[in-house]
């Protein structure tokens, strides 16, 4: 950030007195320049240049993390040894990833995760678009007081109330299955729902009132315009809504290992137990050889079995997640 | 008349399901747990007993507990240290991309990756791996350098932030994004207008980049803190779930803490509210100087 600073602060601006007393004269040097510093002080090459700069330095050290899993995952026990194998293993050892397969019991789990990910999200998806819709049309009795009790719940942290949730669900015998994340989704409680609510009521404003007067003339009524007419051109903000319900569930562990319990596993849950289900799975024969011994490698490997479905998502369904604010004013005013 | 008191119903139909879900998964989980926190709860085979201690729970958080109160003044200074970075280094990436640059999507993509990927567990896993951290920090010696210049109260949190450095910059994914939309609703003739009378890109930044983005500053402070108390990666939640298994302590325990939590976060949330809107006030009332000034100019 000094960079952009000092670099701002020595331009004074193409044009003014500075500028055309020192290389008025010449128009060569006047146009080189311009070149270099532009008219304007933010067209310039030298500008350009510190923009795209920083921009790659801070791109690299944000995917750092992901790259060093994924060179580090490939290595054999030989090349993590070795410290002059830096980023490209000697070889591509796979069976890091045999094994770590073979931990995280991957087709399972995965079919499980995709499960307590995607129904609780289809769930958030349809109640926040109802409730979101009867804040943003609608006026009655008490509106402000519910909007402002539903704000006041995305600060509340879970831990207040998991305790106390955690034996309800216990109670009715719900634990070890979905449905502690399916009920409370279907309630537009869940996680982040007031985030969601929020994308649906800032949407749902943006479309124009005449739109659903037409309708009514024609003599609709309030629920199948809704249904018929605002749902389907709010797909974006659909799509938006569900993608983030998806991922932050499926990355949700906290509330999940206390939910979920023996009974169930989901990705990331299976990789914070993963130093434990290696050693009941491998380490049984203490004859092993070291190849069957834990190492960072397989953990590395591990991990990104769990990241992998992730970053699929994320490359196909890019722009959904990226253009969420611009789509919905999520950013809100 | 009728008409009217229609529009009410269906309204209230719409926010059904939230209304009654406030109820079953909030309201009453509240007062549930509130009431826990004065209490110490057994788990007996017959079922859950408790028992009416008073203060006690939160006597012993605030006083005895060898932990708790540590942990969480820890992660407060860490917090404290966190947001404010989070904050501008999130709006420097924002004008940063909003500059007219090639490929602006892919580095869009790139910076929002994080929020897809970053659970718990694996950023824990990255962490234990040493993945979390620039590789840079630990060779030139900057943490041991840090240690013996400045005390440990005042090193310690510095190095957390600077080891958790990535961490930090995977958390401002919907940050930045945030900025990026306020970036795009500053109009653009202003900026045309500031240009023609010679204002530098120094000046316009200043003068009307950054009172342009104050909403959004408050925005972004609010949803950092609370994601980054919420997030289950941090130390004290933890703990309050480690109580809540525990034999001595339990679930009234456990409660207790959590409410100690939320205390903490409304304290924190309300001193950015203050913060901000003093600064709105004086704002306020400079305009309000200012306006008769230029109707002056105007008749003269």
């Amino acid at each position: 950030m000094k960079s952009i600073a000092e670099h701002e602060k020595i331009t004074p601006p193409a044009g003014s007195v500075l500028a055309k007393g020192m290389y008025g004269k010449n128009p060569l040097l006047l146009r080189a320049r311009r070149l270099l510093l532009g008219k304007q002080g933010n067209d310039g090459l030298i500008f350009k240049f510190f923009t795209y700069y920083l921009l790659i330095c801070i791109g690299f050290v944000y995917l750092y993390p992901i790259l060093f899993i994924l060179s580090q995952s490939f290595k054999s026990m030989d090349d993590l040894l070795d410290p002059t194998v830096m980023w490209i293993p000697r070889e591509f050892n796979l069976e890091n990833y045999i094994q770590a397969w073979q931990v995280l019991d991957f087709p399972k789990t995965l079919s499980t995760t995709l499960m307590n990910a995607a129904l609780p999200a289809v769930a958030q998806t349809i109640s926040c678009a109802l409730v979101g819709y009867g804040f943003a049309k609608f006026s009655f009795p008490g509106k402000p007081i519910f909007f402002v009790l539903m704000i006041i719940t995305f600060i509340i942290p879970a831990q207040v109330v998991m305790i106390p949730l955690y034996l309800l669900f216990e109670n009715y015998g719900m634990t070890g299955s979905s449905l502690p994340f399916i009920l409370p989704a279907i309630f537009a409680m869940g996680i982040k729902s007031t985030l969601f609510i929020l994308i649906y009521t800032q949407f749902f404003k943006s479309i124009p009132v005449a739109l659903e007067e037409a309708a009514q003339i024609d003599g609709a009524g309030r629920i199948s315009i809704f249904f018929r007419i605002v749902l389907p051109i709010s797909v974006p903000a659909m799509m938006v809504v569900f993608l983030f319900s998806f991922v932050w569930h499926w990355n949700e562990t906290y509330m999940a290992s206390l939910y979920l319990g023996d009974a169930m596993s989901t990705l990331p849950l299976k990789l914070q137990e993963f130093n434990d289900a290696f050693k009941n799975m491998f380490g049984g024969s203490q004859a092993a050889s070291a190849k069957t011994d834990i190492n960072e490698s397989i953990k590395l490997a591990g991990t990104m079995l769990v990241i992998f479905p992730l970053l699929v998502l994320y490359f196909v369904a890019q722009r959904w997640f990226v253009e969420a604010t611009d789509k919905t004013g999520i950013s809100g005013e | 008349m009728t008409n009217q008191r229609k529009n009410t119903l269906t309204g209230l139909l719409f926010i059904s399901p939230w209304l009654i879900g406030f109820l079953f998964f909030m309201a009453y989980p509240i007062y549930s747990s509130l009431k826990m926190s004065f209490e110490k709860v057994f788990i007996t085979p017959e079922g859950i007993q408790s028992e009416f201690v008073k203060l006690d729970n939160y006597q012993y958080a605030l006083f005895k507990d060898p932990y708790f109160m540590d942990e969480v003044f820890n992660f407060t200074k860490t917090v404290i240290l966190m947001v404010p970075i989070v904050v501008i280094f999130s709006m420097i990436v924002a004008l940063l991309i909003n500059q007219p640059i090639k490929m602006k999507g892919m580095f869009r993509a790139v910076f929002f990756l994080p929020v897809v990927i970053s659970s718990g567990a694996v950023i824990n896993e990255l962490f234990a791996q040493g993945a979390g951290t620039i590789p840079m920090v630990e060779q030139y010696g900057i943490v041991t350098m840090l240690k013996d210049s400045l005390g440990p109260g005042l090193a310690d949190p510095i190095i957390e932030v600077i080891q958790k450095f990535i961490l930090i910059l995977w958390f401002s994914g919907v940050q930045i994004l945030i900025f990026l939309a306020g970036l795009q609703k500053i109009n653009r003739s202003i900026y045309e207008a500031a240009a023609i009378d010679g204002a530098s890109p120094w000046e316009t930044f200043w003068k009307i980049t950054l009172p342009g983005l104050k909403p959004f500053i408050l925005v972004n402070l609010i949803y950092t803190t609370v994601d980054l108390f919420t997030n289950s990666v941090n130390d004290v939640i933890k703990l309050i779930k480690e109580n809540m298994f525990k034999i001595e302590t339990g679930f009234g325990y456990a409660t207790a803490l959590s409410w100690i939590y939320q205390g903490l976060i409304l304290l924190i949330l309300l001193v950015i509210f203050f913060f901000f809107r003093n600064k709105e006030g004086k704002k306020e009332r400079k305009l309000g100087y200012r306006k008769p000034r230029v109707k002056r100019g105007t008749v003269s």
